[in-house]
Parts: C-alpha cells; structure tokens; sequence
C-alpha cells in the first residue's frame, strides 16, 4: 500500500478533531479565552515542524489503535481534558467524517481538496498567532511538495490504503443519518446523481470511429444515475475555491452529534479476530511510533491557567453511559490477549515509550511520563 | 433482464481493490476468491449459492510494520493444470487450485525503491503454458509452468511499461502468425500489446490519457479497456485503433469482465452501476460495434470486483468495498 498515506490520514483526521472539539468547546459554554487557547495549542503541537518532518517521511500507515494514541496525546495537549468515554466518541466521530470524505471523494486526487479545505478552516481558529499561522501554511507547502507531483494512479492507491484502514468500521452517527448520508446499518449512501468528477464526462453516450478516426456513429444508452457535468475543478493553490465541499466544517451549525455502537456490531466479527490475533509487528510498529511522536512537543499545563474537562456528551450521565455500554469490540483501551508474551510485550512498550521519554525530554519524567505509561499500558 | 440472487456471505468484507473478484467453474461448482486485505478468501458454492467449503490465504510475511497487502487473487486456466495465484506487497505466490499447497514464492525485488514507494505485485493471466505477472516497476515477469510439479521458472521480463501495471489480459492464440494474444495495462493507462511464446513479442502500444486503466480484456481481436474516468474503450488489437468510446461510469472503472461465448462485456464502476454490453463486428466495414444490453445499480456499493459466472454470460457476480458478500445477479 502507498507509503505516502500517513500525512493525509493525520491531517484529515486532526482537522475533524478540531471541528468538534470546537464545537463542544461553545456548546459546554468554556469561557472565549481558554478556548481559544486550547485550539492554539493543539494547533501548534498538531503542525509542529519536527513533527511534520516525521510525519511526512515515506511511510506505512499504522493501526488505528496506534494512531488513537497520537490523537490521545494531541487532544491534551492543552489545558483541557476529556475522559475515556469522551475520547472514544471524538475518535469515533473524526474517523467516520473523513471514512465518509474518501469514500465520497469524486477523484482520488480530490483527497487533496479535501485536506486543504480542513487545512484552510484550522487557519480560521488560529487567534492573534502569526507563527502557528506560518506553521500551517508550512505544511501547506509540504503538502504541495509532496503530493502535486503525483499521478492519478498514485493517488489511486493512496485512496485504497486509506479505505483499507477504514474497512469494516461502521459506526453510526446521529448529524450523518438525520442528513441521510448513512444508513441504519452504518453503511454510507453513495448518490447516483449530481456533478461527475472533473475529467469525467456524463454517463449514457457511445461513439464509434473509423479506422481514420473519424466519428461514423453515435449512440445514447440508459445508464441509470441522473448525473450533470462537473462545474469546474477547484483550487490546489495556497488560497482558492476548493469547488469540493467535503471536509469543510459540518459543525459550524451548533447541534448535537451522537455516535450509536448498537448497530456497529454486523462486521465486528473480522475486526475482533483481528485485535485477538497476537501481532508480532506490533513492537516495531510502536518503535515508529515513539520516532514520530518524539517530534510531538507538549508543554505541560502551567501558570495560573486552571484546566477543564471536556464532555463530548450532553451529560456526564450521558458519558458514564456510554463508557459503561461501549461495546468491547470497539474499545480501543483493551485488548483481548490473555497470553503471558503478551503481558510481557506490553511492558516492553512501555519501556520503550519510556525510554524515548528519558531520551527526549529528561524534565517530565516524573509528571508527564507517568501519563504516558498509564496511556500506553492502555494499549 | 438479471435477477439478484441469494448472495454468499463471506468472512471478511472486500478490500478496496479493483478486480478483486476471481471466479473459477469447476464442474458444478463454482469457486470464488476475493482479498480481505492482509488475507483473501476462497469459497466454493454450489448453484444455488450454498458455500460449501471455504479457505483463508495470507500474504508470505516479510520486512515491515504491518502485515503485506495482499493486491489481488486470480485462478490460472493452463493447458494442464489450473493454478490459483495470489499477488502481493512482498511478492507473488502460487498455489494449487484449491489453495492447499503452494507450489512456487517469488520474492520481489525490491532494491532502495520500497523507501520511497510501494513495491507490489498486480495483474495475473495465462497464457498458454506461461503465468504473467504486472509489477510495481512497470515490467512484467512471465513464469514458465511444468505441466505438473513445482519446478516454475521465471523464464522472462517484458519492459513496456514505465509506471506500475494494473491488469493483463490473454486469450488462446488462434493458430495464425503475429496475433496479439496478450495485452498488459498500467497506471498512466498506456496499454501494450504483445504475441506470447517462447519469446514475447511487442507488437503494439496504445498511448494512455493520464487517468489508470485498472482493467482490460481482449476478446477476438478486440482489446476492452476500462478507465479511471469511468470510460470503456475498444480497440483493434492489432493496429491499436481506437473503435469505440462508451462514456460507461460516473466515476473509476474498476472491473471488466468477458464471457468468451457470446461477447458480452461486463463493466463495474465505483458508481455503484455494473453493464453489460454487446460485442460485435459490423459485417460491412468489419469495425467493433458495441450494443448497452443491460445496466444495474448495486445501492451504495462502492464495486470492486465483477465477473461472469458461465461462458454464456447469463449470470455474473460483484463484490463491493466493505461488504462481506458476493453478490450474484442471474438472467431471468
């Protein structure tokens, strides 16, 4: 699969983050000023330049339960905090958003626009910030860099892998199934009308040539969709029209968004076997890890900026539900492996993390690195 | 007109892949290979559609983080012996038809380039006593098979194509000299026609138009290939004419099917729609005509795999991204 996957997987997946937790963040009324600066910090730790550079080395893609650590780390990297239950319902949301933008995605390039269009809303929450600013249009740059060379069959794969790391999740969310993108059984509805790619032309005509090329005949068929042509291609450059819709921010509108595991569970079956099946990478897969996450810079919560809690839910009762009826399939905190080598794996990945945690920033030992070990052993 | 049959459940949903659909007939059975991802099923069904036995594949493990994708699984029809072949992200295995045993490993080599880009193997045909094979770099590796027993020897490397290959399609050469029986498809969809044998022999390329050709076919002369754009072109084999232009698909074609018998083309798209479509030679000028027979909608399926089910093409089956079943769809 493509090794050029992982810097759109982040970023599109980063962007939905901070859609909700914008969201969230005016809907449980948090004061203008603090959370103005928790989006300033997880901006500015989200396209932190060492991290970027990571980020963008060719690469695999990792597990989503890998990855869910990243996000673990880069939604408390400000003064706030979120629970259990919580993160696994902004988890579940950002995921399906961007499932949803792929799959809808009208080219595979198209992946790009959608990228640029969450790109180009985070620059709308920097507050008085020129240099997280300059961080985003930086990678604004390296996102030009890296990917305006590529052909269509390139982008081609890089979709596939990204379906691939979505394939079998479908958990359904409240705004997608009241909008009727999704259906009662998680799956999404694909349109059969609307504009056509750009590049594409409207399906329902044959022509036949002669050996000299010349069109001899012309022929209409019933294709079936009720399709219009593309209107024009949007704007790969720094500012434009993206044309492409996908991606932009669906929260903007304040209402609430709920996630239901009731109906998740019809493909469960590959996905729990999966997670039993005892993973020899999965050591080396948290080396790589460690590597990017290195690029990571927290800075730990200090002065007199009091912290606060986020409630994905609408009530805390709401919360402890969800955390108490979450199925176990779905939980990313537990894994189902009861075998010794594994318990003894588990504390070499802690040992890891701690070790790159000595390596890279001896001063939090004592505080952050304890969290760190506490999330990892989560793994 | 088609009717949706009962359809096969499968262990694990299909990968977004094209082609990922193999079928073999086998006496009253029919076998079907689809990839999960890192593994691929196979399944037998007898007519009515009751898996009867069912077997797991997985990709030959390598260097790496993850486990290696498997790209795509096809049965081989040789003159004796059918061979099932699975292509992957570390390199190409060959199995006995029912997947029991594996007779031959290749690994591919992939120097300094997986660093920078994907190494993998992709598009599988037979033709006559040879297996072909696409690759990541464009070339495409012809394996020579005993009529039995494991001694395979890649006996030759086509160079065509500079971007990776996406399918390769062959059909019985008929006897005469210089006929194009095979056509090799890639990403930049430039396809190359070739005359197989002891040594291949290029005789045609059809430039591409910048989108993929995931899928080709090659039927009495006439080469189908279906594109990225969603469109279905066919050329003469031989001169590499274009013929016809069908604007078939709102979005990627991502499996062409043929059922040798009659003519008629399979085509399935990531708009949810598969067609069919009539093949034929005008009896005047002698050029392919083309004739839309049928169009279905498989509701918000993404189509990754589609293929006839008999040579008559009365009956076809599709499988969808994410969807752990193989549809069947048969003429009322």
């Amino acid at each position: 699969m493509s090794v050029r996957t992982l810097p759109l997987l982040f970023l599109n997946l980063g962007g939905e983050m901070l859609y909700i937790l914008d969201q969230r963040l005016r809907a449980q009324n948090i004061p203008g000023d603090k959370a103005r600066k928790v989006l300033n910090d997880i901006i500015s730790t989200m396209f932190n330049r060492k991290f970027m550079e990571e980020l963008f080395k060719p690469q695999e893609l990792y597990s989503k339960k890998a990855l869910r650590t990243v996000y673990d780390r880069l939604a408390h990297a400000s003064i706030m905090r979120l629970n259990q239950a919580s993160m696994d319902k902004l988890y579940d949301l950002m995921t399906m958003a961007f499932k949803y933008q792929v799959l809808l995605c009208p080219r595979p390039r198209d992946v790009l626009l959608v990228t640029f269009n969450h790109l180009d809303a985070i620059k709308g929450f920097i507050q008085d910030s020129p240099t997280i600013l300059h961080q985003v249009d930086e990678t604004f740059r390296q996102l030009t860099e890296t990917y305006g060379g590529l052909s269509a069959g390139e982008f081609q794969m890089i979709r596939q892998t990204l379906l691939s790391f979505f394939q079998d999740l479908h958990i359904r969310v409240s705004i997608f199934l009241k909008d009727r993108v999704q259906n009662s059984n998680g799956r999404f509805v694909l349109p059969v009308s609307g504009p056509v790619p750009w590049g594409t032309e409207v399906p329902g005509l044959i022509r036949m040539f002669n050996r000299k090329g010349e069109e001899v005949r012309k022929a209409e068929f019933k294709h079936g969709g009720n399709y219009v042509a593309a209107p024009k291609e949007g704007s790969f450059e720094l500012y434009g029209d993206r044309v492409l819709k996908l991606g932009t921010n669906m929260y903007s509108v304040n209402r609430p968004v709920e996630t239901h595991m009731s109906g998740a569970s019809k493909n469960l079956a590959s996905q729990t076997q999966e997670s039993i099946a005892p993973n020899p990478l999965a050591k080396e897969e948290l080396n790589l890890l460690a590597r990017l996450m290195g690029g990571m810079e927290i800075k730990k919560p200090s002065g007199p900026e009091p912290g606060f809690r986020l409630n994905l839910f609408t009530t805390d009762e709401e919360e402890e539900q969800a955390a108490l009826t979450r199925p176990e399939e779905l939980s990313y905190e537990v894994i189902n492996i009861q075998a010794t080598q594994d318990q003894q794996r588990n504390e070499e990945l802690a040992q890891i993390m701690g070790e790159f945690e000595v390596m890279d920033q001896p001063r939090r030992i004592t505080s952050k690195g304890d969290d760190l070990l506490a999330m990892m052993d989560e793994l | 007109m088609f009717r949706r049959e009962r359809s096969i459940p499968l262990r694990g949903s299909a990968a977004a892949l094209c082609n990922n659909l193999s079928v073999l007939q086998q006496r009253n059975l029919t076998h079907f290979g689809v990839v999960h991802g890192p593994s691929a099923q196979l399944l037998s069904a007898a007519p009515e559609g009751v898996p009867l036995a069912q077997r797991q594949l997985h990709a030959k493990e390598g260097a790496g983080v993850s486990s290696p994708f498997i790209t795509q699984v096809h049965w081989c029809v040789l003159p004796d012996r059918v061979l099932l072949v699975l292509a992957s992200h570390r390199g190409i295995q060959m199995y006995e038809s029912d997947g029991s045993v594996m007779v031959y490993w290749h690994a591919l080599d992939s120097g300094d380039a997986s660093l920078v880009q994907a190494v993998f193997a992709r598009g599988i045909a037979a033709s006559g006593h040879f297996i072909c094979v696409g690759a990541w770099s464009g070339r495409v590796l012809v394996f020579d098979i005993p009529a039995k027993g494991p001694h395979i020897v890649l006996s030759e490397e086509l160079a065509g194509h500079q971007t990776p290959v996406t399918d390769i399609a062959t059909e019985p050469a008929q006897g005469q000299d210089c006929v194009a029986d095979m056509v090799t498809a890639d990403d930049s969809g430039l396809l190359c026609v070739w005359r197989s044998g002891p040594e291949f022999k290029l005789l045609t390329r059809i430039p591409g138009f910048g989108v993929p050709c995931p899928s080709v076919q090659l039927w009495q002369g006439t080469i189908a290939a279906g594109y990225g754009d969603g469109q279905v072109r066919l050329y003469e084999a031989s001169t590499g004419t274009l013929h016809v232009q069908i604007n078939a698909h709102a979005r990627a074609v991502c499996a062409l099917d043929l059922a040798p018998d009659v003519g008629k083309l399979l085509s399935a798209a990531e708009d949810t729609f598969v067609h069919i479509w009539k093949l034929s030679r005008s009896p005047e000028s002698g050029y392919i005509e083309v004739e839309h027979c049928h169009g279905a909608c498989v509701p918000d399926t993404q189509v990754c795999g589609a293929r006839f089910c008999d040579p008559s093409g009365s009956s076809f089956a599709v499988t969808g991204y994410d969807l752990a079943e193989i549809l069947r769809f048969s003429s009322m």
